[in-house]
């Protein structure tokens, strides 16, 4: 037995050595930190990672089109957890990655120490803002967004009565609602909008359960800004019959036809942006903020739904559109 | 009665190191499998966790909670208990540390940390203390009660930060604690922090309590042998419990260094499976002060080089995680070791 074992751990030294110097690629010397001297991006995931058809899926299709038009290198990590994503985000500085990126507002503290602790790292934190003088952060004017929305399901409803699933009563999440409300307003100062929050953005059972008793209070348009627990109310829509809107990424295809657009939050052109400006040796600290003017919020190309939205609406939301733009229509936000 | 540790002779330190090698022998036969060269990953792996200042520092900030919760499972081994429990006693200890830390803005330093601390430790221990009654009384047993200890903390915390702890910022987790009740940075950047001086004196504390006072005696006597030690005149629910408490108490600190030195808040789940890690460095270290503070270096070091080694090589951390379950197979089958490495006779 023993030396039968004895034998077996000197072969498998022995082959080790053997491979170890026959291996190609690395040799057995000093590690090199750096390769080469193109831009190297690394990006810190939201929890939930990447498939999760909204904010990660986005930000790396934006890094994606990135890698296609510049000469970057680019790595990426899906933390388990909300502590593990500042270790992630240390980590990539102290290797001297030339621009960080962090998906989502859970990013935000641990973003601030590592500004703190390495003030010439640059930085960049999506849908919240870093007060420091090395961090880009990059938010999204969801109220503009919402607003188009909200102007196109009050020219929609033919029962005078649209609803609003919201996950929880966070400051981005009132924007797409005050957006919303705005939106219907505009449109049709008499339809009535029935707002309810679900407290959770997973909780599928709870948003079907708000959107069906919507849909019992008249509700036949329904627009969710909670995450998953939005899938509830899609099923709803499917299940009853009525019409929904989507969220952050294109979930038209969810319910084909259903589904009359979503509001869409391109993580992927801020995150693209920011990119190009450290390419270009332009890194701007600082408040981004995406709107419909730059293309960072607005609604899909109604793939499924185009024959059921009359042109004049269509219309209606091209001139919606460019009021907004040129400053005819003001869109508040909730904080304004 | 013969309760003197033996001395760590050559021999008591075959098996830990041997398991060691082994585990990296075998971890070599997994780095071939993905294509990369395991000399190259190994040096790699060295040189990022002990290579520079920074380096050795990122790797003692992430041994530090290990050498508390190693340290606290070892306490309760020595009586003869299973503490699956740290996890749980580092959240209970971490949050109480974080609730003091967030109040009471206008104390002075001097007693704002240490009250901070103490009373973090001091729920670790409480909450260490509820199995160890069960056990001792009850004879319900500590594995089954400290796991469940673990669910009830993870939820009780799960509420309190997302409840009434809740910080200004949307993440799950608390404001950040006061700078008063801060553990200080030794070598930033790195968040290696005055927790490590902490850890030093409970490795030292540790060592006396159980091999120079009665109480260390009578909690060892039982661990050996509780009948024998009932006859002896030792009572052993009353060491049953006391080891429990001050093992949650030491594991709770990791808690409360990560909260008020690496984090400087509570966040939800902040553990990496400290505690259970912790078990792992109690059985390598061989339940021995000495043992666990090189044993938690050693799983510091693979946890701060397995980071990088992620990054350089085509290696996964994961491979980390494999050469852990190695270690600990390898010390649970010292036998295969022992018979590896003939006994030298006696001349």
């Amino acid at each position: 037995m023993r030396a039968l074992f004895s034998s077996l751990v000197t072969v498998l030294i022995a082959v080790l050595f053997v491979v170890g110097v026959a291996v190609p690629g690395h040799t057995a010397g000093e590690p090199e930190e750096v390769e080469d001297d193109r831009v190297r991006v690394g990006v810190v995931f939201s929890v939930g990672g990447l498939g999760d058809e909204s904010f990660n899926d986005a930000a790396y299709a934006g890094m994606q089109r990135a890698v296609d038009d510049f000469d970057i290198t680019f790595d990426y990590v899906e933390p388990d957890d909300v502590a593990e994503m500042e270790d992630h985000q240390r980590a990539f500085v102290e290797a001297g990655y030339d621009l960080v990126i962090g998906i989502g507002f859970l990013q935000e503290s641990g973003m601030e120490a590592v500004a703190m602790d390495y003030p010439d790292a640059k930085l960049a934190i999506v849908d919240a803002v870093v007060d420091a003088p090395n961090v880009a952060s990059l938010t999204f004017k969801e109220h503009e967004g919402s607003f188009l929305v909200g102007a196109l399901a009050a020219l929609m409803t033919e029962t005078g009565t649209v609803g609003f699933v919201g996950g929880q009563e966070v400051p981005v999440i009132e924007n797409f609602q005050v957006g919303y409300e705005q939106g219907v307003q505009y449109s049709d100062p008499d339809v009535e909008v029935i707002i309810n929050y679900a407290g959770a953005f997973d909780d599928p059972g709870r948003g079907k359960e708000l959107a069906v008793s919507q849909h019992d209070r008249g509700a036949d348009i329904i627009y969710h800004a909670s995450g998953g627990t939005g899938m509830g109310v899609f099923e709803a829509a499917e299940e009853e019959g009525f019409y929904a809107i989507g969220v952050d990424d294109n979930q038209d295809h969810l319910v084909p036809g259903q589904i009359l657009t979503s509001m869409l939050k391109r993580v992927d052109v801020a995150v693209y942006d920011v990119v190009a400006d450290v390419v270009a040796g332009e890194f701007r600290p600082g408040l981004h903020e995406f709107g419909v003017a730059d293309g960072g919020v607005g609604t899909t190309d109604f793939e499924y739904t185009r024959d059921i939205i009359p042109d004049e609406v269509f219309q209606t939301l091209d001139e919606i559109r460019e009021g907004i733009i040129d400053g005819t229509i003001q869109v508040r936000s909730a904080h304004d | 009665m013969e309760l003197q540790q033996r001395s760590l002779t050559s021999r008591n330190l075959l098996v830990p190191i041997g398991s060691v090698v082994l585990a990296l022998l075998v971890g070599s036969i997994f780095i071939l499998v993905v294509g990369e060269n395991p000399l190259y990953a190994y040096r790699v792996l060295l040189v990022e966790s002990f290579g520079s200042i920074n380096n050795i520092a990122g790797t003692l900030q992430r041994s530090t909670p290990l050498i508390f919760t190693g340290l606290g499972v070892a306490f309760a081994f020595r009586c003869g208990l299973f503490n699956i429990g740290a996890e749980g006693q580092l959240y209970v200890g971490g949050m109480v540390a974080a609730i003091i830390g967030v109040s009471f803005g206008n104390l002075p330093g001097l007693i704002h940390l240490p009250i901070a601390v103490f009373a973090g430790m001091l729920a670790g221990g409480l909450w260490a203390a509820i199995p160890g009654i069960l056990k001792a009384k009850l004879g319900v047993h500590e594995v089954i009660n400290t796991i469940m200890m673990n669910f009830v903390a993870y939820y009780l915390t799960d509420f309190l930060v997302t409840g009434p702890f809740h910080g200004g910022r949307w993440a799950p987790e608390t404001d950040r604690v006061f700078p008063t009740a801060v553990l200080e940075r030794i070598l930033p950047p790195s968040r290696l922090n005055t927790g490590i001086f902490l850890a030093i004196v409970a490795l030292v504390v540790v060592y006396i309590v159980l091999w120079k006072t009665k109480t260390g005696y009578e909690i060892r006597a039982v661990g050996l042998n509780p009948s024998a030690a009932e006859y002896g005149g030792i009572s052993v629910a009353r060491n049953m419990v006391l080891a429990m408490v001050i093992s949650g108490a030491v594991a709770s600190l990791a808690g409360v260094e990560q909260v008020l030195g690496v984090h400087g808040r509570f966040i939800q789940r902040f553990s990496p499976d400290l505690g259970f890690i912790g078990i792992a460095v109690a059985l390598l270290g061989k339940n021995h002060p000495v043992g666990v503070f090189f044993a938690a270096v050693l799983f510091g070091a693979l946890r701060t080089g397995g980071a990088a080694m992620d990054r350089l090589t085509d290696v996964p951390r994961e491979l980390v995680v494999i050469i852990q379950a190695m270690i600990i197979m390898f010390v649970a089958a010292d036998e295969l070791i022992r018979r590896l490495v003939p006994r030298r006779r006696k001349a």
